[in-house]
């Protein structure tokens, strides 16, 4: 009877249900020691960074098997893949986010918060912490909620944004805002393939691997777009009411597209206006920290003012539209 | 005996129960019928329906009905309001609101495609209700909009009140975004 029912629930993928994660950081596998990162744990470093208020992050991945790499702008993680990012602010480590992928359509999502010794971390309650750190006088880090956390990493199609093929190309950008040169120890696509950890992806991926194809100036700000906004605007995951597709190949495109988007004080302002900084939306949100208008609408309460500067330059020089 | 024997049938039932029931959306009947019933009840009308002045006063305006703040309708700037205790306004259609996080419009929540819920999914009304945030992943809903109220509804019901609302006529009606509070500070760091 039992043997009747089990094989009727494992297709249900709605109620398959994902492990509760572990209460401690401690016990998710990420060290093998306290303090001491687990060799199986690859260190990486993304070209183009997430803005977090200026926080200094490291990341690691442990995958038990290969990515299938058929798909380059969608890896399929094996299942049991965990990837963690520390999250720390003026040199206190506050907080560490982990990805679990405990079924072919089941992730885990977890935070946990830095105990006060730096000794270890622990499970954030699903609805997050409001107030885990201040980054600057007035302002507090907040860690996300699990619904925060599914807004950007998907709700199906799970994705871990920092590890894709153009954030570990070794092709990458010398101008990238808050990027990290690569290092002895962090894992690249050449290490991935040396190590059999992809598989299927295209035959010509180290000798061409991705990179945003433009001038300095538009490759840098089109990576930090990829890196801040196209985890949302994208046509692949549509916000209704919304064509905009800030991923590399459509963002110039779809931002450019004839229509007006509120600039407060100005009437001719588009999602992007080139030659017209003052006009673009797109520089508002970004440079704004108020809630009606802020973009990203999560996770940074400080403006990035090297971001703000970068595409205010970018807009200024953008060669104007013609128009029909 | 006969229990044991049935569980696995009855589970089974109600497994290709659901997935027939997710086959057949369209024509929903009675699901639709318990939408209407909480939107009245909940009060969406007061806010998503304007106003319009009849010989009794203020009426609903039900050939807009549900299609939010009206585009033809331009409000001038917000007015200043005195230093409290008074400390928000609306608009005759009961559409437009001010206050302290500035200016808000109700939503058209009928099914026109490019400027209502017409192109929405059932999936993406939940997680606007479950996000809180405009679009399912924007900035926060705004006052007056009382959304901690509608997280408190089943899902079964959320999904009848999307069903009634995608029944509805379509109203083309384009709301103003929403205006920032002109005084708040923006930290530049």
């Amino acid at each position: 009877m039992r043997a009747l029912l089990l094989p009727v629930l494992a297709l249900t993928p709605a109620l398959a249900k994902a492990p509760a994660p572990p209460r401690l950081l401690s016990q998710t596998g990420l060290y093998a020691a306290p303090g001491v990162v687990a060799a199986r744990n690859l260190a990486y470093a993304p070209q183009y960074p997430l803005w977090t208020d200026g926080a200094a992050k490291a990341r690691w991945i442990h995958l038990p098997a290969a990515i299938d790499g058929r798909e380059e702008a969608g890896w399929v993680f094996p299942v049991g893949t965990k990837a963690w990012k520390e999250f720390a602010f003026g040199g206190r480590k506050v907080e560490t986010r982990l990805l679990w992928k405990t079924g072919p359509r089941t992730w885990v999502f977890a935070s946990y918060a830095w105990n006060e010794a730096q000794t270890d971390a622990v499970l954030v309650p699903e609805g997050g912490l409001a107030d885990a750190a201040e980054v600057a006088p007035g302002l507090r880090h907040g860690i996300p909620s699990r619904t925060d956390c599914r807004d950007c990493h998907g709700q199906e199609r799970v994705e871990v944004l920092g590890f894709t093929a153009l954030q570990l190309s070794p092709d990458r950008d010398p101008g990238a805002l808050h990027g990290e040169p690569l290092r002895p120890g962090l894992i690249t696509l050449k290490d991935l393939v040396a190590r059999r950890l992809l598989r299927g992806a295209r035959p010509d991926l180290l000798t061409r691997p991705p990179r945003i194809e433009a001038d300095p100036a538009t490759r840098t700000a089109l990576g930090y777009l990829q890196a801040n906004c196209a985890t949302c605007h994208r046509a692949d995951r549509p916000i209704p009411g919304l064509d905009l597709d800030l991923r590399p190949q459509a963002a110039l495109r779809t931002a450019l597209a004839p229509g007006s988007f509120p600039v407060p004080g100005q009437p001719e302002s588009r999602i992007l206006s080139p030659g017209h900084p003052e006009r673009s939306a797109l520089l508002h949100r970004l440079a704004s920290r108020n809630p009606v208008s802020q973009m990203p609408p999560l996770g940074t309460v400080r403006v990035d003012r090297a971001a703000v500067d970068h595409l205010r330059r970018w807009i200024a020089d953008l060669p104007p539209v013609p128009s029909h | 005996m006969t229990l044991n024997r049935s569980f696995p049938l009855a589970a089974l039932g109600l497994l290709l129960g659901a997935s027939l029931a997710q086959a057949a959306a369209p024509a929903q009947p009675k699901l639709i019928r318990r939408g209407a019933y909480l939107v009245s009840i909940a009060g969406c009308h007061d806010c998503h329906t304007p106003l319009k002045m009849g010989p009794k006063g203020p009426e609903p305006d039900m050939t807009r009905m549900l299609s939010g703040h009206p585009d033809s309708l331009k409000m001038p700037p917000a007015p200043k309001l005195p230093e409290g205790p008074w400390g928000w306004a609306g608009s005759l259609t009961m559409t437009a609101f001010t206050g302290p996080w500035g200016v808000s419009y109700s939503a058209n929540l009928t099914p026109d495609k490019e400027t209502g819920l017409g192109s929405w999914t059932e999936a993406q009304f939940l997680q606007m209700v479950r996000t809180r945030r405009h679009l399912g992943q924007g900035r926060p809903i705004l006052p007056p909009m009382p959304v901690q109220n509608l997280q408190l509804v089943s899902e079964p019901d959320l999904k009848a009140i999307f069903a009634y609302l995608q029944s509805i006529p379509a109203v083309h009606n384009r709301v103003p975004v929403p205006i920032e509070p002109a005084a708040t500070p923006i930290p530049m760091h």
